[in-house]
C-alpha cells in the first residue's frame, strides 16, 4: 500500500465520520463545524487529483463563506439550540432504508461499468491545468455562455437573498 | 496509485448520508446542510472524472465551478428564505412551516 493510498483511505474515514456527524449531531453550531471538517476533506482529495485551483476555492468559497454564512443563520434562529425534542423525523428510520438503498444502488450500478478500476493516465508534463480553466471559462469555443449565465444567477440570487431577509424598519415585532 | 472506483465509492457514501440528512432532520437549517453534503460529493466526483479519463480537458472543471456558484446562490436564497420565516413564525421546523400565506 503506498502512501497516496494511506493519504486517501485517511482523509476518507475523516470524512465519512464528519459526514455522519453533520446528519446527526444535537447541536446545530457542532453539525456545520463537522460540514467543515468535511468541505475540507474534499479539498484535499482535489489536491490529490491534481487540481488545485479547485482545492484552493473549495476552501475560499465553501469553507470561507458558505459555511460561516450556515453558522451566521444558525446564530440568527437561535431559540432552536436550546431545543431539546427529537432532531430527526419519527420516520427517520424510512430515510435511513432509503439512503441505503440509494448506496447499494449507485454502488451495484458502478459494479457494471468497464472503466471502475482504471488507473489514472499520465499527467502531461507541461500542462498547466489552472490556465486550460481560465481559458475555457471565457472562450467562446467552450464555457462562456453557462459562465456568463452562472455570474447572472449568482446576482439574482444575492438580490433575492437581501431581498427576502431584510427587515423593514418599523416592523419589527 | 488509486483507482477511480475509490473516489466514486467514497462519493456515492457522502451522497446518501447527505440524502440521510436532508430527509430524516426536522430543522431546516440542517436539511440544507444535507444539501451542502450531496453537491459537494457531485464535485468530487466530477473532478475525479476529468483526473481519470483526460485531463487535458476542461469540461469536468468547469463542471464543478458552476456547481460552486450554484451551491452558493442555493445557500443564499435558502438560508434568507429560513431567517425571514424563522421572523415571522418563530420556528424553523420544517413540519411546522406549514401554511402558504400568513
Amino acid at each position: 500500500m503506498t502512501a497516496e493510498q494511506i493519504l486517501f483511505l485517511v482523509t476518507a474515514a475523516v470524512m465519512l465520520v464528519a459526514a455522519v456527524s453533520v446528519v446527526t449531531t444535537r447541536n446545530l453550531i457542532h453539525a456545520a463545524l463537522w460540514l467543515i471538517v468535511t468541505l475540507f476533506g474534499a479539498a484535499v482529495l482535489f489536491a490529490m487529483l491534481r487540481a488545485g485551483f479547485m482545492a484552493v476555492i473549495q476552501v475560499v468559497v465553501y469553507i470561507g463563506a458558505i459555511a460561516i454564512l450556515f453558522i451566521f443563520a444558525v446564530m440568527l434562529t437561535r431559540r432552536e439550540l436550546r431545543d431539546r425534542g427529537p432532531q430527526l423525523n419519527p420516520g427517520w428510520w424510512l430515510a435511513a432504508i432509503l439512503a441505503l438503498l440509494m448506496f447499494s444502488g449507485l454502488v451495484l450500478v458502478l459494479g457494471g461499468w468497464q472503466g471502475l478500476w482504471a488507473a489514472a493516465p499520465a499527467y502531461p508534463s507541461e500542462f498547466d491545468s489552472v490556465q486550460a480553466l481560465g481559458q475555457a471559462l471565457v472562450s467562446p469555443e467552450a464555457f462562456v455562455l453557462p459562465f456568463e449565465v452562472a455570474s447572472v444567477l449568482l446576482l439574482a440570487a444575492l438580490i433575492g437573498a437581501v431581498y427576502i431577509a431584510f427587515q423593514r424598519k418599523g416592523k419589527e415585532e | 496509485m488509486i483507482p477511480l472506483s475509490w473516489y466514486l465509492i467514497l462519493s456515492a457514501a457522502l451522497f446518501s448520508i447527505g440524502l440521510f440528512g436532508v430527509l430524516a432532520r426536522k430543522n431546516a437549517i440542517a436539511i440544507l446542510l444535507g444539501v451542502e453534503l450531496m453537491m459537494n460529493a457531485v464535485n468530487i466526483n466530477l473532478v475525479s472524472f476529468w483526473r481519470y479519463l483526460d485531463p487535458t480537458r476542461m469540461d469536468g472543471q468547469v463542471f464543478a465551478v458552476i456547481v460552486f456558484a450554484v451551491a452558493a446562490a442555493e445557500v443564499a436564497v435558502g438560508l434568507a428564505l429560513v431567517i425571514s420565516v424563522y421572523r415571522r413564525r418563530k420556528t424553523v421546523i420544517a413540519d411546522e412551516i406549514d401554511l402558504m400565506k400568513w
